[in-house]
């Protein structure tokens, strides 16, 4: 696997899956405002894997297009971070995710946005304005349920302790070069949302990934099963 | 008609009171050697009408006896709200859609008016409204909830 394939690779699988996640709330959201915006924001995630994965078949240079990519790959050559692939759990969890996710897509889209591939550069551009759309949402309901009532700070307080471990391999690799480096502007901006919401950072410690190298969890397998089921049962099938 | 005029004609899936080169997002109209090649930019990367607006470009140019076309999509620059004309703003504003700020970033928090009865008291309820380019607001005054071209 090319480089250039692996890391464009990584940043559409991404936001595949987050967008797959995130559709399961469509008709389940604690309230109708908020059931159109995941699912708008999962849209914004389609409208930018769908970029990124027909990009990646380009550069792979074997004719696969978008669809080849999303719907006859198995488990093993998905390439996302394993945050994103995490069951949904509770809404705490949920705003959690796309937290930790959107502020990380921002930054990752900015530096993309300015440099050498124009092609990526291009959507990046587009998906930055996207992305400070979803992270201001995350940030606004993790305020809200951080400093809300005793019962919904213990709940985001949980899954923010649970998810934080798989932050780390967000910034891990060379994906995208230097990602390393953009760990402490994210830090930066998640501690501030986190104090505003009165909830502790949670300290470093383990660290699993994989996600990268296409070792991923069961969880991702079910996922899969449900997004591909249709498009295996009936290959090129439209509507 | 020229081809320019046909295509500057299709109207807006989701906002059908404009047409595309009034939302800004028709990019450029070129004919050579009777092949016609359109290009236009998404307002959202998901943006699900984008399918429905190249087959009514390709419908348009059709009906008006342009056959060989090809509709291409331009991603950079990115779309942004400023694209949207004048009269494109003034004909929003007059469905009773709030057009976006000029050149507001999207911390800005600027004033926006009913597009009913004026009043400058209004509320947002949501950022994300029935499509991805538009958020749901109400107006206290009056109570009517509306929608909001969200600047991007």
């Amino acid at each position: 696997m090319s480089k250039d394939f692996a890391r464009v690779l990584a940043l559409g699988d991404d936001a595949l899956i987050a967008a797959q996640r995130l559709a399961e709330w469509c008709s389940r959201a604690p309230e109708m405002e908020e059931d159109i915006a995941l699912a708008n924001i999962a849209l914004d995630q389609l409208g930018a894997a769908r970029l990124f994965l027909t990009y990646a078949g380009e550069l792979e240079g074997r004719g696969r297009d978008e669809d080849d990519l999303a719907y006859l790959r198995d488990d093993g050559e998905f390439r996302n971070a394993l945050l994103v692939e995490l069951d949904n759990g509770d809404f705490a969890v949920t705003i959690g995710k796309l937290l930790f996710l959107a502020i990380y897509q921002r930054l990752a889209y900015q530096r993309l946005s300015a440099g050498p591939d124009a092609r990526l550069a291009g959507i990046a551009a587009k998906a930055r304005k996207e992305s400070a759309y979803h992270a201001e949402h995350a940030a606004l309901w993790t305020v809200r349920l951080g400093d809300g009532t005793d019962e919904s700070h213990r709940r985001m307080q949980a899954a923010v302790d649970a998810l934080w471990p798989y932050t780390h391999e967000l910034f891990e690799g060379d994906v995208d070069g230097n990602l390393v480096a953009l760990r402490e502007p994210w830090l930066a901006e998640i501690t501030a949302v986190l104090d505003e919401a009165t909830l502790t950072r949670p300290a470093d410690g383990w660290a699993p990934s994989g996600g990268r190298r296409g070792v991923h969890t069961e969880e991702l397998s079910k996922l899969l099963a449900e997004m591909q089921v249709l498009h295996r049962a009936h290959p090129g099938a439209t509507w | 008609m020229s081809a320019r005029e046909l295509v500057a004609a299709v109207r807006d899936p989701e906002l059908p009171l404009v047409t595309i080169e009034e939302l800004g997002i028709l990019r450029g109209v070129a004919e050579r050697d009777g092949r016609v090649t359109v290009r236009i930019t998404p307002t959202y990367s998901g943006c699900p009408a984008m399918d429905a607006i190249r087959a009514d470009i390709e419908a348009a140019l059709d009906a008006g006896g342009y056959h060989d076309i090809e509709v291409d999509t331009d991603l950079a620059e990115a779309w942004t709200t400023d694209w949207i004309t004048d009269e494109g703003l003034a004909k929003l504003a007059a469905a009773g859609v709030a057009p976006p700020a000029r050149g507001a970033a999207v911390t800005l928090t600027l004033t926006v008016r009913c597009p009913r009865c004026g009043s400058p008291d209004t509320e947002e309820l949501s950022r994300f409204g029935a499509t991805a380019c538009k958020a749901l607001r109400r107006c206290r005054a009056c109570r009517e909830p509306f929608e909001r071209v969200k600047a991007i």
